[in-house]
């Protein structure tokens, strides 16, 4: 059942990532000119400059780029997995499996295992595991 | 002091060093940026606000557009057409019913009851067009997927209304108000998400619970079906005799709950000891899901229409009305039921035996309403 779906809205535009990936490219090319500046006397603060402007950009790019890919997984109808409970009226012998199609509460479903008699879905339910924020009230 | 006069000479020789004679440069150009904050500093920040908003739009885009499928695929599969039934759904996804003029309130219940009866005759006529192979039971989890959809699909024309209504004027407060309430909007658009798959699968929903409590005090017990499509089973509890009622499943259906209290009620000429209504009800912040709490009154949602009924047949008869509610929010009411909810129908069941023991006396009759949808209990 656990199921996600995605269509064109999700698809990331080109024109987006490569304006991501030449600023990316361009960041590189300032840390290598950095440390290239770097070994050249009198250059030092030059070098000091691309490798600022080197990181910027690298995490700049970056940024966006997981921003970017963190709309798409929002961009989900997550489909959370349903438990059907079976149990048998006369001899309580319980099952737990997964919600099909066509499941009810109080539906008559397949003979019990142990004595042959019809079995009854008792319950449908999803099971959240939620986070707790922890606030003073 | 001498470290000071250090990092001085060096914070100057940092920012004057590589511009030199022209650092006068980055002086004006902060006086550039402040004077520009000044003037449109409201237009940046309404831009911004903008920006927020496009990006919620694009997400309720998506959610409808998964709306619109998910119907046509389950009308598809369980209704077997003949033709392609896209046009006919995106038809169905732009209904829209007229609420009753009120200028004069005397007898609006009774407009409004009308009103919501052809919308139901229409839906229902609409769905069984679509899905001609569908038994009732899917014809009416059909028409919940439906209606869901349709929720999703006028959520986004509005906000995507005030968002153009808002590029076009650039009125911050507009766009403002907007993006005030876009998060609770979004809230619910998600819950509606979720609660597509519910009912195109058939799945209990968080709503259902008032029905789940009283399926389980039917079980086992003889059912009829009374007007409008409810169920009552005549249930001997704690030595009372207890009429109990719900919405016929396990299709989605809310049914009439107050046609079938007035039903009963007239039945035993007014001499019930009282009514205990159950029902899901929105929880606050802060509290937990599945807690159970109990009062007076009608428990019961919708337009108000059973309401109206309810309170007019207890009024007629002076009939005590107590109300055990299920607390959860709005993201569960429309999903599939959760474990905390489903655990709570026992206590709530509990809570009604101990309002019957208290409130009335052995060998008197008792109405159990259970509102909500019965979608996935029978």
């Amino acid at each position: 059942m656990k199921k996600t779906s995605s269509s064109a809205t999700t698809k990331i535009s080109t024109f987006v990532l490569l304006v991501i990936f030449i600023t990316l490219a361009l960041s590189i090319t300032a840390l290598i000119l950095a440390i290239s500046a770097w070994y050249t006397p009198g250059q030092e603060i030059i070098a000091g400059y691309l490798l600022i402007i080197g990181f910027l950009g690298a995490a700049l790019s970056t940024y966006v780029l997981l921003q970017t890919r963190k709309r798409i997984s929002r961009l989900r109808i997550e489909v959370p997995p349903i438990t059907t409970t079976i149990e048998c009226g006369k001899c309580g012998f319980k099952s737990i499996r997964e919600f099909q199609r066509g499941d009810y509460v109080f539906k008559e479903v397949e003979s019990c295992q142990k004595c042959n008699e019809n079995m009854l879905i008792t319950a449908i339910y999803r099971e959240v595991k939620e986070k707790r924020v922890k606030t003073r009230f | 002091m001498n470290e000071f006069v250090a990092m001085t000479a060096l914070q100057n020789q940092i920012t004057q060093e590589p511009f030199g004679e022209y650092s006068w440069i980055l002086n004006i150009l902060f006086y550039v940026i402040f004077v520009v904050f000044i003037f449109y500093g409201q237009r940046i920040q309404t831009y911004i606000m903008l920006r927020e908003v496009e990006s919620s739009l694009y997400k309720l885009k998506y959610i409808k557009s998964e709306g619109r499928k998910i119907a046509i695929e389950t009308i598809k599969e369980t209704g077997k057409p003949q033709t392609d039934p896209s046009a006919r759904v995106d038809r169905f996804l732009e209904y829209f019913t007229i609420s009753p003029q009120s200028l004069d309130p005397a007898g609006v219940v009774w407009k409004l009851e009308h009103i919501l009866d052809v919308r139901e005759i229409r839906f229902k006529d609409e769905v069984k067009m679509m899905a001609p192979a569908a038994d009732e039971i899917q014809t009416n989890n059909l028409e919940n997927t439906l209606e869901a959809a349709m929720a999703l699909n006028y959520i986004y024309k509005v906000i995507r209304h005030f968002y153009l209504l808002g590029k076009k004027t650039l009125s911050l407060y507009v766009i403002m108000q907007l993006q005030m309430i876009l998060p609770l909007v979004m809230r619910e658009a998600e819950a509606y998400a979720s609660a597509l798959k519910a009912f195109a699968y058939g799945q209990p929903i968080g709503d259902g619970v008032g029905a789940l409590v009283v399926a389980k005090l039917i079980h086992k017990h003889q059912t009829r079906k009374i007007p409008k499509d409810c169920v009552v089973a005549t249930v001997p509890i704690e030595g009372r005799t207890a009429h109990v009622i719900k919405a016929e499943g396990p299709g989605g259906n809310v049914g009439r709950p107050g046609d079938a209290v007035k039903t009963i009620i007239e039945e035993n000429e007014g001499n019930i000891a009282t009514i205990i209504m159950v029902d899901a009800a929105l929880k606050l912040e802060g509290e937990a899901v599945g807690e159970v709490a109990e009062g007076v009154g009608a428990a019961i949602g919708g337009p108000g229409v059973d309401q109206f009924k309810i309170e007019e047949s207890i009024l007629k008869h002076r009939i005590p009305i107590n109300a055990v509610i299920i607390k959860e929010d709005i993201g569960d009411a429309v999903s599939p039921m959760r474990k905390e909810i489903f655990d709570a129908v026992d206590v709530a069941i509990d809570r009604i035996k101990q309002v019957i023991l208290e409130k009335t006396k052995e060998g008197d009759t008792v109405i159990i309403a259970g509102a909500g949808n019965s979608i996935g209990i029978r």
